[in-house]
């Protein structure tokens, strides 16, 4: 039913074409890393690209870009291109990753340090 | 490849469609991640490095890379081009309740740096995995490390099969300066991996510390 799952392995190229309207993750106008978090502000609505809903339906909690790639077996750069559309339509936001100048440097790497020591 | 939801079709009404299990969601108060690449050749124990301290079963994304110029013709359509698809395996670990981080695997062959343009971007370093029956790709892959400023440390897998070499001689072989932390691991111990990856958070610490102070 869903076609998102039937693979990218059943769709080719061509498929993918058509899923991002023949865009390219480069010309995406939002910088989204691999590990941007992505939240969703409400639930899927009838009526939406398959791609987007199922987007929306599995961002209910953070998720990254990544795992977004990797769940719905979509390339990062066709995903990127989805998202872009979701946030222009305000109904996904993103958290972006941690700028390096955000956090100084050193709390940061002691919050991972401070992690790593609890696994 | 295991990379999408194992639920049967039976299960699409309980939980239509692919997706995290629920065991898996990230808490709602997860507010950034950082990521960490860890890059070696083919068998050198990346996916098992990943895998045995993620949190959730290691994920693959895929990315297509069209063939430009080798007996491709004129692509003015969109007809089927020679196409190849390069794997991502990738893990995560919750540090705490609003950081997560991301472990991603990654080929260090020189053919697939291609995929390396965002994946470096924002990283807060990279561990080199090496195998010590194949060091010639550790060479490459130190030189790039190096060239881009990425800061990281060197893990030797120790397979039972290996040569065993000291490590002041591997680091004589792999020309590695002295500031640079060599540590031996074994992949599948989940202890031994996050023990590789405190290597790097110490290491940057010191590189942190040292900028600060200068």
């Amino acid at each position: 039913m869903n076609p998102a799952d039937q693979g990218w392995d059943g769709g080719g190229p061509e498929r993918l074409y058509v899923i991002t309207g023949g865009r390219s993750g480069s010309s995406a106008p939002t910088a989204l890393d691999l590990v941007t978090l992505i939240v969703a502000k409400s639930a899927p609505r009838p009526g939406m690209q398959p791609e987007q809903a199922a987007i929306i339906r599995i961002c209910q909690r953070p998720l990254s870009v990544a795992e977004i790639s990797a769940h719905l077996s979509l390339p990062v750069s066709v995903v990127t291109v989805l998202l872009s559309d979701l946030m222009a339509d305000n109904r996904v936001f993103s958290r972006p990753p941690v700028p390096p100048a955000k956090l100084p440097d050193i709390a940061l790497i002691e919050a991972v340090i401070d992690g790593l020591q609890k696994l | 490849m295991d990379f999408r939801s194992s639920e049967s079709p039976a299960s699409v009404e309980e939980r239509p469609g692919p997706g995290p299990r629920s065991e898996d969601a990230l808490p709602e108060t997860a507010a950034a991640a950082v990521k960490v690449v860890i890059v070696g050749g083919f068998g050198v124990g990346k996916t098992t490095l990943v895998g045995s301290v993620s949190e959730i079963r290691p994920l693959t994304t895929e990315e297509t890379m069209t063939q430009a110029g080798v007996g491709v013709d004129d692509t003015a359509g969109v007809e089927r081009k020679s196409t190849t698809t390069v794997a991502m395996d990738f893990g995560r670990i919750s540090i705490n309740e609003e950081l997560v981080l991301y472990l991603f695997g990654t080929p260090g062959q020189e053919r697939f740096w291609f995929l390396w343009r965002g994946l470096f971007e924002g990283a807060l370093g990279a561990v080199v995995l090496v195998d010590t029956r194949r060091l010639e790709v550790s060479f490459d892959v130190i030189g790039r490390l190096e060239e881009r400023s990425v800061p990281f440390v060197v893990a030797v897998n120790t397979f039972p099969d290996a040569p065993a070499y000291p490590l002041d001689e591997l680091r004589a072989a792999l020309d590695l300066p002295d500031a640079v932390p060599l540590v031996e691991c074994d992949a599948r111990l989940r202890s031994s991996s996050r023990d590789v990856l405190m290597a790097l958070m110490r290491y940057l610490q010191t590189l942190a510390l040292t900028t600060e102070a200068s």
